[in-house]
């Protein structure tokens, strides 16, 4: 008996977030990710779940927190190419949205790969066909042992964390998540729960974030300063999360300085994405949720689909376009059109993936990028760094492992110096032993376990007396005197074990006396 | 355990009411309204002149039209006529048994569908009511608006009565009463003459605002723990959307509690009967089965259109494809009718309270290729026909599977969108709007409450169209049409009388209880009949009647208690070889939590300190104007003042182990220690 953490993925690192956990023999896959930077290792290595390949033996389940590619992404490979047939469990939202993140990612699929390892748009329709979808707080039976529960994690639509208990042991994965709400999700909620183990996301371990509300005017401030002077905004972002939330940060600004310059979603992509996030407002924040009746945030009304003539159409304009790190894609033949001018401006998410030119911007102010050997862009327009994330701040995460106290904490999702410093943290301030696994290595812990006896009905009710007793704690201030009353009840009781074989009883020791007198 | 159950309900409107007493606590099911009692209300007169005439000339045993099919062969006492309906402010006819209880002895209390909840204002209002109350969210919301809308139908009667009246009613005096023709009056007093004390004037909007925020509501399957002893949770029942059966667990003893079901619903989520499965005991208390056999006999006299399908006695599988398919005739069947009228040039009226039946008819409509040829508009009003129908499309999580499957593929839930966007479906929030003079266009078919004809904006649409021969009202059977009618005859208008399904069928019972497998079932003693001669192995059957106090006996004679491993290595042995006993004396912290006993090692409990910053931000953001006191470290910890000046003034005084908050405004100190309590509570 015991618990068993082996991360396949995300273990020092951010990609292909993949943990198996076996919880007293019961063996659960939390998310099955594939890395985007990585195209020699794109999965998490299954072949360690089984040798022989029966995962269907070797795995009770597979959960799924969020839709974010580094969590989901590997899984149609695993269930149609791999062969796993046993239960999947994500959200509503995450099964809505996640094809359609699939098979936008099936077009700029690392190019590296080998064709063993791709899978079909078609996969990804089967794979979604054996999805069971949950709702939060559902508390769903697998089978006989084993409870799964999600609980709201904010970060994206959708995104949970996930409880899952057999027997007295228990695991909470917590995915992504975020602990302040921003403005289209509320933060992440759970109840007190007893933990064995609580496996979290550490990406901004060391970060402590200040206001949001001086990052959000910021970028407006860039913003409306560049179309003011007839520039044009280019953000890259991906279809689903990020654009919705900055498409409303936009929409109320517009609306309250009345502005009227267009804002362009590119592809269809983002326009059903709104249309889905319509149908699931009931997991965005308070706010949005109330306002709903009268005006849906996402029924978005200074937005427009972007043609690609308007490349080089005059006039200011605002536009969205993925891919979010500008590798490849629409975004980066925009920005090949508009990093030229000083007049514009692109804005540039918090992180971005080694190797991405999004991620060459960020470091420094470069004047020219190598797009290939051939192409080199002038570098001119003005560049914003995003500065929210829809990650927890270090803050956060100790401020949840303290609201928890599980036995035992490990790091995930994260680089391995913030690891370090954070489980440092952890252990001392909170005094929860902490571990952060590189890939493929397994940390075992021991599991609570209870010791089941029968309790007599005489033994409970005497519980239940109250056993008053009063303290007078002299306060200083004089006219009010406080009486403070303590109730510790106290009940005698036995442990009784007969012939080894049968359950233990609990009585009290008058029955016992009772029994000993005839 | 012991079971009261206070009414037995009627149909899909008036669902029943228990009372359940399980360790220590008192648990009430549901708490409706008989809405049908409204009958013996006139509506408002629209045209009073008119009005008069019929009073006086057509009682309906004169009537001579042969087009309507409800009164056909129908006798009814001579003195009855529209004339003899109760003039005034319609009131609200509560259960009566209800009544003979002390709120402040209930704890609990569980709404598992809206119409189960149209009552509880009546009981939260009242200062001593303490109670916890659950209800799935989608039953809150949609309970919710269900009361503002009757509220705002009530709103008619007022002005025109004005509101003097709703004081003290006239007809409640016994001289007004012994008045009345014998049927009103047993509906007013009931069979046994009891009931008059149970009918109360309508609740404000305040009230039901307070009730709302009293609910604490659910998902499907989420589990609550009251009291630390039970344990609820709600699943699907398949009735309407977000109606739900319970699961009560305590530690001796789990109970499964059924209310009317519908095995494979649409769009409402189905019966989700393996979460309750191996239970010790399944408490039924689905009574349609019963009305649907009173509705059988009385099928003779009413040549209702449609004709039931003879009930086959498909007992295996559990869930047929008849019942859903024939549900779908039915509503097949109503869409070609209306269709009909219109092509005749009539309008159509839908008076059906029942969520889930008026989205499947509105998901036919837009199918029917008939009905998109004739380009006649749909008119949906109700003062919260917007929000009903907009929060459908936002609710995937509550549905059926065929449904989540339009979410999972992109497509907007309901048809409904897309006759709104096209302009074929027009929302009103009543028939006074400016708006509905601009887009008026007949024939039309019409949504509208309520089913009981007798408030609301259908009483309009009935005076208008009674006597045209075209046009259709279709009506919910279960109700007493001749009664429903009376005010509104000569009625030339065609009838469509139909049921919808509203709980198991009786014939199904038995096959259930089989699946389910309880140690003991609690059926109503009506039931008997049809399950008693089933082969109940290994279960045993308790019949209940109403309005009688039940005592079940229990099942486990001890609780489980856990001891904790590390406890239990502690402990020293004594054998007591003679018997082949061990024995010890047990150490350790019982703690009762989450309806389980467990034995732990005593440790300090984890003091958690209240923060100023956060606390005073938690009180400025619920509206309150506080000064903070200056800050005192002494070795244990901090403590502050928080002074409140308004709403009322109050005194919070934080140490590091105690906060004591003073204040004379009961009301202030239970909103305050709500905001202390969220900050301790949450991260």
């Amino acid at each position: 008996m015991g618990i068993d953490c082996l991360v396949l993925g995300a273990g020092q690192e951010v990609g292909k977030s993949c943990a198996v956990v076996n919880i007293n023999g019961k063996r659960i896959m939390f998310d099955c990710g594939m890395h985007m930077g990585d195209p020699k290792h794109p999965y998490p290595d299954f072949s360690r779940i089984s040798k022989t390949g029966d995962f269907d033996g070797a795995l009770t389940c597979i959960i799924i927190t969020h839709f974010h590619l580094d969590h989901v992404a590997a899984l149609p490979y695993f269930t149609e190419v791999c062969g796993f047939r046993g239960p999947i469990y994500m959200t509503h939202p995450t099964k809505a949205l996640a094809p359609l993140m699939l098979k936008d990612n099936l077009k700029h699929m690392i190019n590296g790969m080998g064709d063993k390892e791709k899978f079909t748009s078609d996969d990804i329709d089967s794979c979604m066909e054996k999805v069971i979808a949950v709702d939060l707080k559902q508390t769903i039976r697998v089978d006989e042992d084993l409870e799964i529960r999600a609980y709201y994690a904010g970060h994206v639509i959708g995104a949970a964390m996930f409880y899952a208990r057999v027997g007295d042991a228990s695991v909470l994965y917590t995915g992504d998540y975020n602990m302040t709400p921003d403005r289209h999700l509320g933060a992440a909620q759970i109840d007190r729960l007893p933990l064995d183990l609580v496996i979290t996301e550490s990406t901004y371990g060391t970060t402590i974030r200040d206001s949001r509300f001086a990052h959000e005017s910021e970028f407006l401030k860039a913003v409306h300063t560049c179309v003011a002077d007839g520039g044009k905004v280019l953000i890259p972002t991906f279809a689903l999360g990020r654009a919705q939330e900055i498409c409303i940060l936009l929409e109320d600004y517009w609306e309250r300085r009345n502005l009227k310059v267009p804002i362009y979603f590119s592809g269809g992509l983002t326009i059903q994405a709104n249309m889905y996030s319509k149908m699931l407002i009931s997991w965005t924040s308070q706010k949005v949720k109330e306002a709903y009746t009268n005006h849906n945030a996402f029924d978005f009304k200074h937005v427009r689909t972007f043609d690609r003539s308007l490349i080089h159409a005059p006039g200011p304009c605002v536009l969205f376009a993925t891919p979010g790190w500008l590798n490849t894609g629409f975004s980066l033949e925009v920005f090949k059109q508009w990093a030229t001018s000083e007049m514009n401006l692109v804005t540039l998410p918090g992180q971005c993936i080694a190797g991405t030119i999004g991620q060459k911007l960020m470091s420094g102010k470069p004047k020219k990028i190598d797009l290939d050997p051939e192409t080199q862009i002038d570098v001119r327009c003005q560049i914003h760094k995003l500065a929210f994330s829809p990650h927890t701040d270090s803050k956060g995460i100790m401020d949840l492992m303290k609201f928890l106290s599980p036995k035992h904490v490990i790091l995930v999702h994260g680089e391995k110096p913030k690891m370090v410093k954070l489980k440092g943290r952890i252990e001392s301030e909170l005094g929860i032993p902490c571990y952060h696994p590189a890939n493929n290595e397994t940390v075992s812990i021991p599991s609570t376990h209870y010791v089941r006896a029968d309790a007599s009905a005489s033994f409970i009710n005497t519980t239940l007396c109250p056993n008053f007793s009063f303290k007078n704690s002299a306060s200083e201030d004089k006219c009010t005197s406080e009486l403070q009353i303590c109730d510790v009840r106290v009940s005698e009781g036995l442990l009784v074990m007969q012939n080894n074989n049968q359950k233990p009883n609990v009585i009290h020791q008058d029955d016992w006396s009772g029994k000993t007198d005839t | 355990m012991k079971l009261t159950c206070l009414s037995k309900g009627q149909g899909y409107y008036f669902p029943p009411c228990h009372i359940i007493e399980i360790s220590g606590f008192r648990i009430l099911v549901d708490c409706p309204l008989d809405l049908s009692a409204l009958l013996i209300f006139a509506p408002i007169p629209v045209y009073s002149d008119r009005r008069l005439e019929y009073a006086f000339d057509c009682s309906c045993h004169v009537s001579v039209d042969t087009d309507c099919a409800v009164h056909k062969k129908q006798k009814v006492e001579n003195s009855l006529d529209a004339s003899s309906l109760i003039h005034g402010v319609p009131w609200y006819k509560t259960v009566s048994s209800l009544h003979l209880w002390d709120v402040s002895f209930i704890d609990v209390v569980l709404i598992s569908s809206p119409m189960g909840m149209l009552g509880l204002p009546f009981l939260t209002r009242n200062k001593n009511f303490v109670a916890k109350v659950y209800a799935t969210e989608a039953t809150t919301r949609i309970g919710q608006l269900m009361m503002e809308d009757l509220i705002s139908m009530q709103k008619e009667f007022r002005q025109f009565y004005g509101s003097e009246d709703s004081g003290c009613a006239k007809w409640k005096k016994w001289e007004e009463l012994v008045k009345l023709p014998p049927s009103l009056q047993e509906i007013i007093l009931g069979k046994d003459g009891t009931e008059l004390g149970c009918w109360l004037s309508l609740y404000s909007a305040a009230d039901v605002k307070d009730c709302i925020q009293k609910v604490h509501s659910l998902k499907y399957a989420e589990e609550t723990c009251f009291g630390g002893v039970l344990i609820f949770k709600a699943f699907s029942s398949g009735l309407d959307i977000g109606t739900s059966n319970w699961e009560i667990k305590s530690p001796k003893k789990d109970i499964v509690f059924i209310s009317s079901s519908v095995l494979d619903a649409a769009p409402a989520m189905s019966f989700n009967y393996h979460a309750l499965q191996d239970h010790d005991l399944v408490l039924f208390s689905d009574f349609s089965s019963l009305d649907c056999m009173e509705d059988v006999e009385v099928e003779t006299s009413h040549s209702a259109p449609i004709n039931e399908i003879a009930e086959v006695a498909a007992i295996q599988p559990l869930i047929d494809s008849d019942e859903s398919s024939e549900e779908e005739q039915k509503l097949g069947f109503i869409c070609s009718y209306a269709v009909d009228s219109l092509k005749a040039g009539g309008s159509v009226l839908i008076p059906i309270g029942r969520i889930g039946v008026v989205l499947q008819l509105l998901e036919q409509i837009s199918v029917s290729q008939e009905f998109l040829n004739l380009k006649v508009p749909v008119f949906f009003i109700s003062s919260v026909a917007e929000e009903l129908l907009s929060y459908t499309t936002i609710i995937p999580e509550w549905l059926c599977v065929q449904t989540q499957k339009k979410l999972f593929a992109g497509k907007p839930l309901f048809a409904h969108v897309d006759l709104m966007r096209e302009k074929r479906l027009h929302l009103l929030s009543s028939i006074c709007t400016t708006d509905l003079m601009k887009i008026w266009q007949e024939p039309c078919i019409v949504f509208a409450p309520h089913w009981s004809l007798r408030v609301g904006p259908a009483v309009h649409f009935l005076q208008r169209w009674h006597g045209n021969e075209n046009a259709l009202l279709v009506l919910e059977r279960g109700l007493d049409a001749d009664l429903a009618l009376l005010p509104f005859k000569p009625m030339a208008m065609k009838v469509l009388q139909c049921s919808f399904l509203s709980g198991i069928r009786s014939s199904k019972v038995a096959p259930l209880m089989e699946k389910l497998q309880p140690k003991c079932v609690l059926l109503p003693e009506n039931l008997k009949t049809f399950v008693g001669n089933s082969n109940t192995k290994s279960m045993s059957v308790i019949y209940y009647f109403e309005s009688i106090m039940l005592r079940v006996p229990s099942l486990k004679r001890s609780a489980e208690l856990k001891i904790s491993a590390d406890l239990v290595s502690r402990y020293q042995w004594i054998s007591l070889k003679e018997e082949d006993i061990n024995i010890t004396r047990l150490k350790g912290e019982l703690s009762v939590e989450h309806g389980k006993y467990r034995l732990l090692t005593g440790k300090e409990s984890k003091g958690t300190c209240v923060d100023l910053e956060r606390l005073s931000i938690a009180l400025e953001n619920m509206g309150f104007k506080i000064t903070v006191e200056q800050e005192v470290s002494c070795r244990s910890g901090i403590s502050f003042d928080i002074h409140v000046h308004e709403p009322s003034k109050g005194l919070i005084k934080v140490g590091p182990n105690i906060t004591t908050i003073s204040t004379s405004d009961k009301d202030l100190s239970s909103r305050i220690h709500k905001a202390v309590d969220t900050i301790l509570c949450d991260i």
